[in-house]
């Protein structure tokens, strides 16, 4: 067995591929999310187009990445993010040892498969494609002659078939709309009779010594403004506290009561560390 | 290298196909299982048309991969239009039809 034994290189690949796409499969079975399923999926179809391609199929090897990788799976992730990813399963069993029988049925169901047509293939002779592909010249010629000619009228009602279906699927997503449309009057008028705060939120305010997030602005009477922190942190409690000096110089200094200047500053050991503080 | 491994791996892969439509409950889970035992079949018809040695095998294929292509349109814009009244992609939550 030589590296250039076309047999041992296709065994190589047919290895290879075979390994990925049932991890593939049994990762599409165990993950709990969705997007992993899918993901898992696509490598499982990435390499069974490897194997179509070592069967002599490059059409249709080409053709299921374009269709399967490129379109199904991708309308699969983009139903997924509509439907929302966090769409987990539910591990209750509704019906009880449904999955173990399910499993059972399953597996027994793949070894009947295998068993019978293992048998039923043994000692068979392989014709191979050689000649099938070079007839005309190629395998997509071979298969467009095909097409066109013996099967054109399945290819005709397949044909059919693709335009019902996106019709189909048009009619499904319609969502018939039962009031009229809402103008932009009267969304403007709810928006301010609603009770609910039109204008953008308070930013902390001139009294504020941050601009994190939880930093509330206080209302002129000193009190805190409930609105101008997010929720969450309203919950939690996880207000930073208000400087109440501080607010109380700078009122003073700002109604006149007070002055800026050094010569109210009590003894400072470093004054350039903070200029423009005032005291 | 024997087609009977070809065959093989898609009775793998169609199994494990079938026990994520028995086992799974998210609609679209299923339906990407579904795809899997589609794929499966696919691979058998390769493997079987390179065997006989003409490409009809292919065609059929070719038309499988076309009739999946459309049933996965049907089948997800009727996920979307359950997940709008259900506000779920379980399959057990459509069961009205059970009474």
């Amino acid at each position: 067995m030589t590296s250039t034994d076309p047999s041992a290189a296709e065994a190589v690949v047919f290895w290879v591929c075979a390994f990925l796409s049932v991890v593939g499969g049994i990762g599409l079975i165990l993950s709990r999310r969705a997007v992993h399923s899918a993901l898992w999926v696509a490598l499982t179809m990435i390499s069974l187009a490897v194997l179509y391609i070592a069967n002599a199929a490059p059409f249709l090897g080409m053709v299921q990445i374009i269709v399967y990788t490129g379109a199904v799976m991708m309308l699969f992730l983009f139903v997924l993010m509509v439907v929302g990813v966090d769409s987990s399963d539910s591990l209750v069993e509704t019906l009880r040892g449904q999955r173990v029988a399910g499993i059972l049925l399953a597996v027994g169901f793949g070894l009947l498969l295998a068993i019978g047509l293992g048998s039923a293939l043994n000692g068979v002779p392989v014709v191979g494609l050689d000649g099938a592909n070079g007839e005309y010249g190629g395998n997509v010629e071979g298969l467009a002659r095909l097409l066109f000619s013996e099967y054109v009228l399945a290819f005709e009602i397949v044909a059919g078939l693709l335009v019902v279906a996106a019709l189909g699927a048009l009619v499904l997503a319609h969502r018939e709309r039962w009031q009229p449309r809402r103008t932009q009057r009267e969304i403007s008028q709810e928006r301010t009779r609603g009770g609910i705060h039109p204008a953008p939120l308070p930013p902390p305010g001139v009294y504020a010594r941050h601009n994190a997030v939880d930093t509330p602005a206080l209302l002129p009477d000193g009190s805190v403004a409930d609105i101008s922190v997010p929720g969450p942190l309203r919950a939690r409690g996880d207000l930073r506290p208000v400087d109440t000096a501080a607010v109380a110089e700078t009122a003073a200094l700002t109604s006149g009561e007070a002055t800026y200047g050094p010569a109210k500053r009590p003894v400072a050991d470093d004054p350039g560390t903070s200029p423009g503080e005032p005291s | 290298m024997s087609v009977d491994n070809y065959i093989i791996l898609a009775c793998v892969l169609f199994t494990l196909g079938a026990i994520g439509v028995l086992v799974r409950r998210n609609a679209i889970v299923v339906f990407m299982s579904v795809e899997l035992m589609l794929n499966a079949t696919n691979l058998a018809f390769v493997a079987f048309a390179r065997m006989n040695g003409n490409l009809d095998g292919q065609v059929i294929a070719f038309f499988v991969m076309v009739v999946a292509a459309a049933e996965v349109v049907v089948g997800l814009a009727i996920i979307v239009t359950v997940y709008r009244s259900r506000r779920s992609a379980s399959i057990d939550e459509p069961n009205l039809l059970k009474y």
